[in-house]
């Protein structure tokens, strides 16, 4: 019945949350390996040895070869110096998820907020559209749209979006459906405060843990998704650097050019950790906060 | 008695659902005089928190209507109404958003009633705070630093800033300790008298209801049972249960023990102090 009384003292929850997020080593580690990825790709120019590799041609005295001191992860091909090619992989896989993000994320997040709060009819409709997007195998879909269009970055990236903002709907509408039964949002509406109000100011501010949680863990899904896809041959053409075609181009060579493949690849992992590392940091430093 | 503020004629309300029929509210018929505290009693399932929905129009009656200042209430209430008639809840911890600070919670209502310029808001806000005992600097404030007591002065405050005639108190007080409900329930007193207000003060608490009440209405089961002015009611209970619920009230002292058999027995009861 009585509610504890006593103040949360001078505690504020936002030092608890930093507090929880550079606490956890692994947090720590996730965030210098998203820090540094993000500075090479913005950098990229300039951080690079050979940024001339990125088009088609390399250096032909030089193709194939193994790490050395030159080279550091070694040559492709064309005598491409692979560790430049990686960091524009990086580059676009990072603008890539970016543009898929701030595509999905804000449809997702509309769908899911007004799905949850109206309810009725509206919540019926959404939801069910939403479902009929989630029943889809992800993969299976960006391949319909992909085969069905031209592999391009644009559609490659188009095919991703249409399958990534239905997990967002889902996720606020869960989201919202809890926090409508909150009394802040029946003190809104009591003093007469419109829906959309309600929804973007009082809401929304409730669901940015989750939206933000979930968006550093998809970034290194979608760096995932859009790999897998030109790995199938579907997603960017070459001579663009992409860690994803990289690794499938490689692995024609193994094991003999075994870093053509290798090198992309860890890449990959680097990149899909680090940001998941950061995603369940977050996380936990959003349940400190509250 | 001065003139009505709301009169409630045959209200009643039946939820339907999956061929359930669940009668919340039936056939109550009632007059709230201006100015007073209008307590309204009963357990769980008895229907109050139904007519409180009902008063501020947040379902629609199935039955009878509701006048407000003499005026039919609509069931689709526009703004006016939505200003005039407030609401200060029960848990003061989920009543303010965690992630808006206390000023923009009790600035909402000036924002979207538009009272005031909106520069002269962020003063008005100041002047709410002091007015329920607190002090301005907890405009910046997150409502997560705070205690039970607190957020409900900031929930007293938010409402009052609407300016309304009639406030609906759905258990303002259960939720926090004796000592903190004794604070708030001075400080709706005296708001009460400084603005004129009109209370529609629900709970299950009969100490509370001696302690502020002017009058107060049972409920059973969706059903009035008795109604009538505070000391009336408590001297005299009229029906079974209005005396079963007056002899329920926990008891300490022997001195109230005795009070309460007199109670059960149907004996008319001593003119006593609230007892706190």
């Amino acid at each position: 019945m009585a509610a504890p009384s006593a103040p949360a003292g001078g505690n504020k929850p936002r030092s608890k949350a930093l507090a929880a997020f550079f606490g956890n080593p692994l947090s720590v580690l996730g965030l210098a390996i998203v820090t540094v990825i993000v500075l090479l790709s913005v950098f990229a120019d300039w951080l690079t040895p050979y940024p001339e590799h990125v088009g088609p041609i390399g250096d032909f005295a030089a193709m194939n070869m193994p790490p050395d001191e030159t080279y550091r992860l070694g040559t492709d091909t064309m005598g491409r110096d692979l560790f430049t090619r990686i960091v524009y992989g990086y580059q676009l896989s990072l603008i890539m998820a970016v543009v898929v993000l701030s595509i999905a994320t804000p449809v997702g997040v509309v769908v899911g907020l007004v799905a949850g709060y109206k309810g009725g009819w509206i919540d019926y409709a959404l939801m069910r559209i939403t479902d009929i997007f989630l029943a889809v195998p992800p993969l299976v879909l960006a391949m319909a749209i992909m085969g069905f269009l031209q592999p391009t970055l644009m559609n490659g990236m188009l095919a991703i979006t249409a399958m990534w903002w239905p997990w967002y709907a889902r996720l606020i509408y869960n989201v919202t459906r809890a926090e409508a039964q909150e009394g802040y949002v029946l003190a809104a509406e009591t003093v007469g405060a419109s829906t959309a109000h309600i929804l973007f100011r009082e809401i929304l501010p409730n669901c940015w843990p989750s939206i933000l949680t979930k968006m550093t863990l998809d970034i290194g899904f979608v760096i995932l998704m859009a790999s897998s896809l030109s790995f199938l041959g579907l997603g960017v053409q070459p001579p663009t650097p992409d860690l994803g075609s990289m690794v499938a181009e490689g692995a024609k060579y193994m094991p003999d050019a075994w870093w053509l493949s290798v090198w992309p690849a860890i890449a990959i992992l680097i990149v899909v950790l680090g940001f998941n590392l950061v995603g369940d940091g977050l996380r936990e430093a959003f349940e400190a906060e509250s | 008695m001065s003139e009505p503020i709301l009169e409630l004629n045959g209200l009643g309300k039946t939820f339907e659902a999956d061929g359930n029929r669940v009668v919340a509210l039936s056939d109550v018929s009632l007059t709230f005089a201006r100015g007073g505290c209008h307590a309204i009693v009963g357990e769980s399932g008895s229907g109050k928190t139904t007519l409180a929905n009902l008063v501020l129009g947040l379902m629609a009656p199935t039955a009878g209507e509701m006048r407000f200042n003499s005026v039919a209430l609509p069931g689709d209430r526009g703004k006016g109404h939505r200003r005039a008639i407030q609401l200060v809840q029960q848990n003061p911890l989920s009543a303010l958003n965690p992630r808006r600070t206390i000023g923009a919670s009790v600035r909402l209502p000036l924002d979207v009633h538009e009272i005031g310029t909106s520069s002269g808001r962020a003063a008005r806000v100041a002047e709410l705070l002091q007015e329920v005992g607190l002090e301005p600097d907890y405009a910046q404030r997150s409502p997560r630093g705070l205690s039970g007591g607190q957020r409900q002065r900031v929930a007293i405050a938010r409402a009052l800033a609407c300016e309304p005639e009639l406030i609906v108190l759905d258990e303002p007080t259960s939720a926090l300790d004796v000592l903190v409900q004794a604070r708030v329930l001075k400080l709706l007193e005296r708001l009460r008298v400084e603005h004129g207000l009109t209370y529609l003060f629900i709970t299950h608490d009969l100490a509370v209801v001696r302690a502020i009440a002017t009058t107060v209405s049972v409920f059973q089961r969706g059903r009035l049972v008795e109604s009538g002015p505070v000391e009336a009611l408590f001297a005299a209970p009229q029906a079974d249960y209005t005396r079963q619920l007056i002899g329920a009230v926990p008891v300490v002292t022997e001195e109230e023990a005795r009070l309460r058999d007199a109670i059960r027995a149907g004996a008319p009861m001593p003119a006593a102090g609230p007892g706190a």
